[in-house]
């Protein structure tokens, strides 16, 4: 948080010039071309797909299945799948074989 | 006041529009969530500014501006300089800028900065030419890689940003790589830490402008910190600090393979590139024993 202390500021300011306001997120998951599919039995949680992915779109599970991915964000780049060290992670073409 | 339409993974909004494989998003991520929310973005054009909005659409969730190319190392001196004289001495000024904004159009007021020693630190990401644009060749390509500007590779080699920063002397300096996420997060903890003009030049592939899958962003970054082509190294108080000795110093034929720009390169180019590489990192080796 912003620590507190005394300044002597204008309690009125203007702004000059457009200001961004509004944080919003652009739907880059609709660029993805490629999906990443993980191996349960091969993955070992150990959070290097997580920690290199771009979009920060997968959360490591402690229990469970061991990743889950945000697919509103997910570009497809493939990072995660190329920098697992157990290759539990394979790129599959989105929408299937046919 | 800002208005959250969506959840941030840190300070950072979610989807942004940089390229498929671009690391520029977790360089940010990182910075932001070491330096905290009590943090002042400047940035110039280039690909980061897509961080510095758009409109009314903001990116990340601490204040920022966006300057121009030549000054946003002038832009942060007048905003901490601002920030002393009003007795706050807490909020950090950050300055994330491409590689044309530092080493090329962007010097004279980093130089000036760094000679005054402002209170301000000067992050550098590096993917070795003007990609928003279009790829064209900046003091920091190195030689014979290819751009819209040097078709046939670039005859002359990259300027040196880290030895330039040395030479004036600023209380901390370091370069780091998007393959040692940890190595980056823990220099730029350093920086915060430390008081004065501190700049971190952080290597950053680009995979439309080197020409390799998005996949491989950090393999190719991993390779060049391996051949030595990016030497991992701090800068504090004047002494030299480097890191892992590169494994196959002067040997740059895999890092050259995986990409596309170094195409056009022979026998002839490698071999003067891997003897320059291994001239460098022994200059720096005896720089470090001083």
């Amino acid at each position: 948080m912003q620590q507190n202390t005394p300044m002597n500021t204008p309690s009125k300011r203007r702004v000059l010039g457009p200001c961004s306001h509004v944080l919003v997120a652009a739907n880059t998951g609709s660029w993805r071309l490629e999906r990443p599919e993980v191996d349960a039995e091969l993955c070992v949680r150990c959070g290097t797909c997580a920690r290199y992915c771009p979009t920060a779109c997968i959360t490591v599970h402690k229990e469970g299945d061991p990743l889950d991915f945000d697919w509103n964000y997910c570009k497809g780049c493939g990072i995660c799948a190329n920098e697992c060290p157990k290759q539990a992670l394979t790129m599959v073409p989105e929408g299937g074989d046919d | 006041m800002l208005t959250y339409q969506v959840q941030p993974k840190g300070a950072v909004s979610p989807g942004i529009n940089t390229c498929q494989g671009c690391m520029i998003d977790v360089i940010f991520r990182n910075v932001l969530d070491v330096m905290g929310p009590d943090t002042v973005l400047v940035i110039p054009p280039g690909c980061a500014a897509q961080f510095s909005g758009c409109g009314p659409e903001a990116s990340v969730t601490v204040p920022g501006i966006q300057g121009n190319l030549e000054n946003s190392a002038a832009i942060a001196s007048g905003i901490a300089n601002g920030f002393r004289h009003q007795g706050n001495d807490h909020t950090q000024v950050v300055v994330i800028a491409g590689d044309g904004g530092t080493v090329d159009i962007g010097l004279q007021s980093l130089s000036g900065a760094m000679e005054r020693n402002e209170d301000i630190i000067y992050i550098c990401y590096d993917n070795e030419a003007y990609m928003n644009t279009g790829v064209q060749g900046s003091s920091s390509t190195p030689f014979a890689a290819s751009t819209t500007t040097t078709p046939a590779g670039k005859p002359v080699n990259a300027k040196d940003l880290i030895s330039i920063v040395m030479a004036h002397r600023v209380p901390y300096a370091a370069t780091a790589s998007v393959a040692d996420i940890f190595d980056l997060r823990r220099k730029v903890q350093k920086a915060k830490e430390t008081k004065g003009c501190r700049v971190i030049h952080i290597m950053s592939p680009c995979p439309t402008g080197w020409g390799y899958p998005s996949a491989k962003t950090v393999e190719v970054a991993r390779e060049a910190v391996r051949c030595g082509a990016w030497v991992l190294m701090e800068y504090e108080n004047g002494a030299i600090k480097l890191g892992r000795k590169p494994e196959e110093l002067g040997q740059p034929q895999k890092y050259f393979a995986l990409q596309k720009r170094f195409c056009g390169a022979g026998e002839e180019e490698i071999a003067k590139m891997g003897a320059f590489l291994t001239e460098r990192y022994e200059y720096l080796e005896k720089l470090a024993q001083l």
